[in-house]
């Protein structure tokens, strides 16, 4: 037991999930989990590549892992603008690989060192074309810790990204993290196929959606391709064909959500004031909800561990008998309250709380509107 | 799926044959391109294929060439991937000397996008979105892989079919990062725009612009002006990317 920042978390949780390939570009607040990776990676035979930007960072990640490694890369809001084509690609091309965005606020170069949490919808809808992603948010360093392996463990599972949306202050606190033991988490390594090379197709997928994927190098011989593709890799432009790969990449994770959605709840069941958050918000969250109680309002808190796939049975679950729902978010829109109101209707009280000036919002905040 | 007169099927016959004299198994070897016409060549290949983003061919290649020293990994580019979109991505594999060989056919505008200017269409010259004639200059490909620190850098064109099979073999062979730049014609579209004629004609009128190496040496500077050299330009071999990362882990696990 020991304090651990949370960008070291993320590094370490990487490596106990079996990252064996950092490629990246430093920026705040996400450095630290370069350095701790330049450090560690290479005493266990691993690679660390620091990259010419983030574009050939994310297709270096896509490019290790093509060779057959557990890869990823992080950075922050403006260099996950600039990874938002390449990570397309690895939508498309169904290829495990881990992102962490450790949001800061923006928009452009905005307040560089100070926390955000305005990067949700560009982590879902940022890229062109249609496609679905994974995105996990963790609330604590222990998270930090325990949701990056969550992230590799989708991602092998069901060959696809998954992006860890940190923020500046998650990934900067220090708290005291024990690591868990080898073998006390799971560790998930993506499916190989078994089938003779001759008959491998990569993009034939199984009954759940996934394809198995073999390694360059190994006796199977593969395509990959950012063009539309049939099962076997190769350009096809049959509209049926088309329909079909794009129905599979949102299929593949659409019929495994209830596993993908992950949500912690804090009091939530018998709340008449719901309070769901997400990332460092959390944490008042939850402050402000124990005072509402002493208080004599019944406040309770959901906890969005996973950002993507929504979770819009849990929320509507845990709202049914409450009277009003609070969003508390660090940006201006409202883009996590905006979900709520979608999934809850419009007719339902959704109040948000927001912060867009680089200050982490307080339980004071947050409480005044469970109290008012 | 390539315009007659187009140079890349010279281009890939000479590579494919260059692989079966080096005997590369399909398993260890990965044919990495971009996008455009000379994009298309993984469809083509039964070795390990992958077809990436617009420019970033390279930095897909550098990821599976860095985890896996053992795979050869041949990247095709045109002269958009290579140095115009992707040309930070191309100065930046040389000076890291990653054990990769980039195939760059130089047709000196955008062929499969309708004939636009590219960072490598000289000074003057016509093209879909040059209707006055371009205002910039070329970049100069083989010079660019030189100062950035290439280990092997050639020139060659498909009227010199034998001599570009045997670059592309050297490069192969070489350890560290290898370019071999092949000025090729584009009748369909450059070829056009700058009236130079029939397939043939403007096959003709490439070899015209370059020299062997050795002859164009002894050309004074005004002259040199007019050709670029071919053949083997740079020779070097300094420790690859994958040599020197050997040695930093051997330095962290002594730590």
């Amino acid at each position: 037991m020991r304090l651990v920042q949370g960008n070291e978390a993320i590094a370490r949780g990487a490596l106990y999930a079996g990252a064996r390939f950092y490629a990246g570009y430093p920026i705040t607040p996400s450095s630290e989990v370069a350095e701790e990776c330049s450090v560690v990676l290479p005493r266990m035979g691993g690679m660390y590549i620091q990259m010419e930007d983030e574009i050939a960072s994310i297709a270096a990640v896509v490019g290790a892992s093509l060779a057959g490694a557990k890869a990823f890369t992080a950075t922050s809001g403006p260099g996950f603008s600039l990874m938002q084509e390449n990570l397309g690609f690895a939508v498309m091309a169904e290829v495990p690989c881990v992102v962490v965005d450790v949001q800061r606020s923006g928009p452009s170069t905005g307040l560089a060192t100070k926390p955000s949490q305005a990067d949700v919808m560009q982590v879902r809808w940022g890229r062109h074309g249609d496609q679905a992603i994974i995105a996990l948010c963790p609330a604590s360093v222990r998270e930090c810790f325990e949701l990056t392996v969550q992230a590799f463990n989708f991602s092998e599972t069901y060959r696809t990204p998954v992006v860890l949306v940190a923020d500046e202050v998650v990934a900067h606190m220090r708290e005291s993290l024990r690591v868990p033991e080898e073998g006390e988490l799971a560790i998930i390594d993506r499916k190989k196929p078994s089938v003779p090379p001759s008959e491998y197709k990569p993009f034939e997928a199984d009954e759940d959606g996934v394809a198995p994927l073999a390694a360059y190098g190994s006796p199977r011989v593969f395509h990959v391709s950012s063009s539309m593709h049939g099962p076997e890799g190769f350009s096809n432009n049959d509209p049926a064909n088309a329909a079909r790969k794009i129905d599979r990449i949102h299929r593949k994770l659409d019929m495994h959500r209830d596993e993908i959605v992950m949500t912690r709840s804090f009091d939530a069941d018998d709340a008449d004031v719901l309070v769901v958050a997400y990332g460092i918000t959390v944490r008042a969250s939850r402050a402000a909800a124990r005072e509402a109680r002493s208080k004599g309002v019944n406040a309770g808190v959901l906890q969005l561990q996973t950002l993507w796939p929504f979770a819009d049975n849990e929320i509507r679950r845990a709202a049914a008998g409450a009277r009003r729902v609070i969003v508390p978010e660090m940006n201006y829109a409202g883009q996590v309250a905006g979900e709520v109101q979608r999934v809850l209707g419009p007719e339902r009280d959704i109040r948000g709380v927001n912060s867009y000036n680089g200050q982490i919002l307080w339980p004071r905040d947050i409480l005044e509107t469970i109290m008012a | 799926m390539w315009c007659p007169g187009c140079g890349n099927g010279i281009v890939l016959s000479a590579l494919l044959r260059a692989f079966e004299e080096l005997a590369y198994s399909n398993e260890e070897t990965v044919v990495v391109t971009g996008i455009g016409c000379w994009g298309k060549a993984d469809d083509y290949v039964v070795t390990n294929g992958f077809h990436g983003t617009h420019g970033r061919a390279l930095a897909f290649a550098t990821g599976m060439k860095a985890f896996n020293p053992r795979l050869n990994v041949v990247v095709l580019m045109g002269d958009g991937d290579a140095v115009t979109i992707g040309g930070n991505h191309f100065i930046h594999a040389a000076r890291r000397n990653i054990d990769v060989t980039a195939i760059v056919v130089n047709n000196f505008n955008f062929g499969m996008t309708g004939g636009q200017v590219s960072a490598t269409t000289p000074l003057g010259m016509a093209t879909s979105t040059t209707p006055y004639t371009n205002p910039e200059r070329d970049f100069d490909i083989c010079a660019l892989a030189d100062v950035a620190g290439a280990n092997y850098v050639a020139r060659a064109t498909p009227w010199h079919g034998f001599e570009l099979e045997a670059n592309i073999r050297e490069a192969l062979r070489k350890k560290g990062f290898s370019v071999v730049e092949v000025m090729s014609p584009c009748p369909t579209h450059y070829g056009k725009y700058n009236r130079m004629g029939t397939p043939v004609e403007m096959l003709r009128k490439i070899r015209e612009m370059v020299l062997p190496h050795e002859e164009y040496a002894r050309l004074g500077p005004a002259q040199k002006k007019s050709y670029f050299p071919t053949g083997k330009l740079v020779d070097r071999d300094e420790p690859d990317f994958n040599t020197r990362y050997d040695e930093v882990r051997s330095r962290a696990m002594k730590d």
